[in-house]
């Protein structure tokens, strides 16, 4: 059982490319963190050097109470997760799993013991004899977990584990995942791209882009206040309109306290066709371009009738005026139809014209 | 699903693969076929007549006991280079396997020695280990070693063993380097986190995964320990001092084209062939059965 604390973090290249640039996040006893951001934004390198695979530049990692930075892997007393499971392919899935508690020089029985209950957990027992290349995707991967809790570490970590399964086995394993680790109660930082994989598992959720921390926190709080478009824009399903407060139309809608914004975001479920323009809330005419029906829901995607370019946003970033709309799947307008959406006041996000700052209107 | 190529004519592909199967016919099977002929006949001193003495010449080597001599000399040749060649190209290919600045460059020079020819290898070494031209020489002399090759049959097969193990240690090196590469990083890495340490590691983990390709290059080492010291023999020791460094294919160029004895030579060389398809057989038997990552 242990705390995780990263202190102003940072991973410099030899050839100056810096991956982390200061990254600060506090992961309490048995809570589940989730990093997740675009690839390319730093998260598994940050994952890797809380592992110790990694070399940290600078800051500090501390793992229950020590600081590790110049600790071999071996002696963080973590167990990790990875991608392609990296199960050793010459060895049965009894002697994988063993593979750990065998090098720290622990008695066979207390081995067998360990090895049999997590296979029991893991509905592995049949299997325990087979190679790693004699089992399903999904067996591997609980093969790789099974490796992961018997060592009974003081953090796991996860690098994406589930990104290498079929779409319906991955959203099983995810709840897997999660009841284990409420069970075991073992810290974990857990890595992925995932936006909804991240929202499932997070206790405190990390979204990190270009190396740094865009937000720390609660999933729903995360989603409910975005600190930055990026944020907005990389949590939720299907993204968040970013919209200029610039043109008078939409300025004149939001009235004068919220001036200084320079961008206007509204999530598309937050909108509804409604002829009536909400007080302080925004209205807009769209023609619609397309629509998706998924059964529960219809997405809407419409143009902005009056000339305008969208903010742009990464990633999930939409041509210049286009809006998404969700609303119920009940309805479905015609394509090329005008339509008026609106969303009340207390449904809008605005933040400072680069982006980088929530207001509170 | 095998591809299969159309072609309009039925001759087309015949005559695409015949200039292929002439060489080999011609100088493959042709004179292999020669030597069988020739194993079953005997020549008189001045070559005017031949007999037809059916295996006399195999029963005359293997009552002679420096045929047997020569088949442990090149066995224990053949060992001797596998692994010492083996051993120190797995030691570089790890080593290099790190990601090291100038990496590039230490493997380029690393493979280099493999494009120099046998017997190129061996004036190579002689010129550093010859008793009175060498610089090594002079080197270890000054440091009380009795060194003279050219009289003492130990340091001639120690010199031997040395040159023709050193040239194959770039085969070697390239194919473990590739083995070690084919091995996903993270595998080693979970090995770390597993807690074994970087001996213990290599023993339970990267030796047993190279061990493909450990077997494949036993088999192509002992096979280039049979056949291609050839080079390096006949320029350092001309199997010399005394029959020291005599192994089975030495002796078939010295018995043959320096003793004259064609005979017994052709029947010596149709032993090493029978050798050389045994152990081809026992590679691609063996060589299907890879480990999957």
């Amino acid at each position: 059982m242990a705390n995780v604390t990263l202190r102003n973090v940072r991973k410099t290249y030899t050839g100056g490319f810096e991956a982390i640039k200061g990254v600060n996040v506090d992961v309490a006893d048995g809570q589940f963190c989730v990093l997740v951001g675009p690839s390319g934004c730093g998260k598994s390198t940050l994952l890797r050097m809380v592992a110790g695979l990694e070399t940290v530049t600078g800051g500090e990692i501390d793992i229950g109470g020590r600081v590790v930075n110049q600790i071999e892997p071996a002696d963080r007393d973590i167990a990790m997760v990875f991608q392609n499971y990296a199960l050793y392919p010459h060895m049965s899935v009894y002697n994988n799993m063993a593979y750990g508690l065998r090098n720290r020089g622990m008695a066979e029985a207390e081995i067998k013991t360990r090895v049999e209950e997590a296979a029991r957990v893991l509905e592995l027992s049949a299997m325990l004899e087979r190679k790693p290349r004699q089992l399903s995707g999904g067996q591997r991967q609980r093969v790789a977990m099974g490796r992961a809790i018997v060592r009974q570490p003081k953090v796991f970590l996860f690098d994406e584990p589930l990104s290498n399964l079929d779409a319906k086995l991955r959203i099983s394993m995810r709840v897997e995942i999660r009841k284990l680790q409420r069970r075991l109660n073992v810290t974990s930082i857990y890595v992925t791209h995932d936006q909804l994989e991240a929202m499932t598992l997070a206790d405190i959720l990390v979204v990190m882009n270009g190396g740094q921390v865009e937000q720390v926190g609660n999933p729903l709080a995360i989603y409910e206040k975005p600190a930055t478009t990026f944020v907005a824009s990389f949590i939720g399903a299907p993204p968040m309109n970013l919209m200029s407060t610039r043109p008078d139309e939409i300025k004149s809608q939001l009235g004068g306290s919220a001036t200084d914004a320079g961008i206007v975001g509204i999530r598309p479920e937050d909108f509804a066709i409604t002829d009536q323009t909400p007080a302080g809330g925004v209205a807009l005419p769209l023609t619609v371009e397309a629509i998706e029906r998924v059964g529960a829901e219809t997405f809407v995607y419409g143009s902005r009738q009056h000339e305008d370019q969208r903010v742009a946003a990464t990633p999930g970033e939409l041509p210049p005026g286009e809006i998404i709309v969700r609303i119920p799947g009940t309805e479905a307008p015609a394509i090329g139809a005008k339509i008026r959406v609106a969303a009340v006041r207390q449904k809008l996000h605005l933040f400072s014209g680069d982006g980088r700052t929530r207001i509170e209107a | 699903m095998q591809k299969q190529a159309i072609f309009q004519s039925k001759l087309l592909p015949y005559a695409l693969v015949a200039p292929q199967l002439a060489i080999v016919l011609i100088f493959f099977y042709w004179p292999a076929l020669q030597a069988v002929i020739q194993s079953f006949l005997l020549q008189d001193a001045f070559g005017l007549s031949t007999t037809f003495v059916w295996f006399d010449n195999y029963i005359e080597l293997f009552r002679d006991p420096a045929y047997f001599e020569a088949i442990v000399r090149t066995f224990f040749f053949s060992f001797a280079i596998a692994i010492s060649s083996l051993s120190f190209a797995l030691l570089l290919a790890v080593m290099a396997d790190k990601p090291l600045r100038g990496s590039m460059l230490y493997r380029t020079l690393l493979i280099w020695p493999y494009a120099v020819a046998p017997p190129v290898v061996g004036v190579l070494w002689i010129f550093m280990l010859h008793p009175s031209l060498g610089v090594v020489s002079r080197y270890l002399r000054a440091a009380g070693v009795d060194w003279n090759p050219l009289l003492d049959g130990n340091q001639a097969a120690a010199l031997i063993i040395l040159a023709a193990a050193w040239k194959q240690i770039s085969y070697n090196f390239l194919f473990f380097l590739a083995g070690l590469q084919a091995i996903p990083r993270s595998v080693f890495e979970a090995a770390a986190i597993d807690g074994a340490r970087p001996m213990r590691r290599f023993w339970t983990v990267t030796f047993p995964l190279l061990s493909p390709t450990i077997f494949f290059l036993l088999v192509v080492n002992i096979v280039y320990a049979f056949f291609d010291t050839f080079g390096i023999i006949d320029t350092m020791t001309r199997g010399g001092p005394g029959t020291s460094t005599v192994t089975l294919v030495y002796k078939v160029y010295s018995d043959g084209l320096l003793g004259g004895n064609l005979g017994s030579s052709a029947a010596q060389s149709v032993i090493l062939m029978i050798m050389v398809i045994v152990l081809t057989g026992i590679q691609f038997r063996f060589v299907e059965r890879k480990v999957t990552y």
